[in-house]
């Protein structure tokens, strides 16, 4: 129920019709992301993303995006980047937002501005191997969205719970993903 | 007509009516799932007043009651019998094949053939239970709402209920209540209270016509066919049973049930998110069932508006439960049932093991289903509500075999 009025810029009928079109075609929704990253030195180094597979094939972003992580100074480090935990906020920060845009155009509401901080706390503890009984990563993540929009507080509510429904990052955060390491 | 529940008998009656020469198929007993697959302590969710098949209805003292399962086999089987119902029992369908202009069915004792085959065996012949559960200790007894009878069949210690429908919600209450430390991990569901504005909540339902939505208006019908049973009780005492009360009662609830690592129970993170997507989805029912009210004020005696606390969340909801250490003993799956159609020798059934029907017309000639969820509206799987969706079919079916 695409409003014709309603404008996120979100191309929600493309989206419908793919779903409808995908149905038949299930070895087209198999998708591979992929990265590659160098060490540059110390605790730096740089991670490139342009290509991934989908749709069937080989596809290409329009630009290679090269990704610098390294830690701060405080961690005796030159901070050349931000840290890798920090690429897991952005991953998703970015994941529910374009969800929620999404969802939005989807119902109808007209999206004027959506802003959302991120909090992720962690002992470091963990990382430093003080203490086994303290995990690595974040004990606990917090995401307060602000949102300016043309719909009611629980319809707005609303469209950021089916945003973290349907979101990818928000899906391999909470829930258990099998990870290979391989040294070739 | 394969199976003599609700559904094949109140086909049965119809059919009759229209003088339709029929036979009706059932496994074991009349009401047989509910003879074999309940627990002991369940009652309907729906009231009393709400249990009725064609041209018979509960006619007792306790409109707002919920009838025990001894209570609905002898409703069903007086129905059955003053309906002069054919029914052949312990008759255990073994293949449907396409034959000629009809169907050849295959039976324990003896062939039936026939122009048209109506399938009211019902959505729950199997439980679902997840592929985890082979990742379990083996010291950890597992049952599925199949097995369980009542707690005392459960070891003693602590349980982890999976699945927070109505049956996963229920035998978490009955399990606590029985001594054992309950955990219950929980994942999408569907919140409502038992009563509203002083009615029973599937008064509600009914009156407001959400219940009477039609399967060809709904935006996701798939999605809607599958939802979980809504988190309902029926006890003497109309008590709502939902997470807050459950969480009142000591029980620990914990997110949806995501896989097994080295002997620890993984579960979710986004327990949250399950909660605030059920409390919203209810807030909206409630809202359209307020619209309903005021459009037909006069139409009701209902109390005030009222909305319910949100589902409170644990400070901090574990992630992690390790399966070796003896606390758990035994777990429940309470994760859904699905029907069984092996014996379904005519391709219609999907590769996820459904039927492929439109709105219970099935697709192959002369063939229907009835009694599945939202077969062919919201009420179509509840005892009450079978009897528009067979009229409308049987109707479908009597056209058919005039040609």
């Amino acid at each position: 129920m695409a409003m014709t009025t309603v404008n996120n810029g979100v191309n929600v009928q493309a989206l419908l019709d793919a779903r409808e079109a995908l149905k038949g075609a299930p070895e087209a929704t198999k998708f591979t992301w992929r990265a590659s990253c160098k060490w540059n030195n110390g605790t730096h180094s740089r991670t490139n993303v342009e290509s991934f597979f989908g749709l069937g094939q080989e596809q290409k972003h329009k630009t290679e995006t090269t990704f610098d992580a390294d830690h701060p100074e405080i961690f005796a480090s030159e901070d050349r980047g931000i840290t890798p935990i920090e690429y897991v906020l952005v991953g998703l920060a970015s994941c529910l937002t374009a969800g929620v845009a999404a969802v939005a155009q989807n119902r109808g509401v007209q999206l004027r501005s959506v802003e959302s901080k991120l909090e992720g706390k962690m002992d470091i503890r963990g990382i430093l191997g003080m203490d086994s009984d303290v995990r690595n990563g974040y004990d606990d993540i917090k995401v307060t969205f602000k949102i300016d929009a043309d719909a009611s507080k629980k319809d707005i509510e609303a469209i950021v719970a089916q945003s973290q429904k349907r979101s990818a990052v928000y899906d391999v955060i909470t829930n258990p993903v099998n990870v290979t390491v391989e040294v070739v | 007509m394969i199976g003599a529940g609700h559904a094949g008998l109140a086909a049965s009656r119809l059919l009759a009516e229209r003088s339709l020469d029929h036979v009706v198929l059932e496994r074991g007993d009349v009401a047989n799932s509910w003879r074999r697959e309940r627990w002991d302590s369940l009652r309907l969710l729906t009231p009393n007043c709400q249990t009725r098949l064609p041209g018979y209805e509960y006619a007792g003292p306790d409109p707002d009651g919920y009838m025990t399962m001894g209570e609905v086999i002898a409703f069903l089987s007086q129905f059955a019998s003053l309906s002069g119902v054919p029914v052949r029992t312990n008759t255990n369908v073994t293949s449907v094949t396409r034959v000629d202009d009809g169907y050849h069915v295959t039976t324990s004792s003896g062939d039936v053939r026939c122009r048209t085959l109506v399938i009211a065996s019902g959505a729950c012949n199997l439980p679902s239970v997840p592929s985890i559960r082979s990742s379990i200790p083996a010291a950890i007894e597992q049952f599925t709402p199949f097995d369980y009878r009542n707690p005392d069949r459960l070891p003693e210690g602590g349980a982890l209920v999976v699945g927070a429908s109505a049956t996963g919600v229920q035998l978490a209450a009955e399990i606590h209540r029985s001594g054992r430390r309950v955990t219950l991990s929980v994942g999408e569901h569907v919140r409502l209270p038992r009563t509203y504005r002083g009615r029973d909540v599937l008064w509600w339902m009914d009156v407001s016509g959400v219940w009477n939505q039609r399967f060809d208006e709904i935006d996701d019908l798939t999605r809607a066919r599958r939802l979980p049973s809504p988190q309902l009780v029926g006890t003497p005492d109309r008590t709502t049973l939902d997470l807050n009360a459950l969480s009142a009662m000591g029980i620990e609830l914990v997110g949806r049930f995501a896989g097994v690592r080295d002997g620890r129970a993984l579960f979710s993170g986004g327990l949250r998110n399950m909660f605030a997507l059920a409390d919203l989805k209810m807030e909206r029912l409630l809202d359209a069932f307020d619209e309903w009210a005021r459009v037909n004020a006069g139409a009701a005696d209902v109390q005030e508006p009222e909305r319910f606390a949100a589902t409170r969340v644990p400070p901090s909801s574990r992630l992690q439960l390790d399966l070796r250490n003896r606390e758990i003993r035994s777990i429940v799956w309470a994760t859904g049932f699905r029907p069984d159609y092996r014996w379904l020798q005519v391709p219609v059934v999907d590769e996820k093991g459904y039927l492929r029907h439109d709105g219970g017309v099935v697709d192959s000639p002369g063939m229907y289903a009835l009694g599945l969820p939202v077969l062919r509206r919201r009420k179509s799987s509840f005892i009450h509500g079978v009897e528009d969706d067979a009229r409308e079919l049987i109707e479908h079916l009597a056209r058919f075999l005039r040609g």
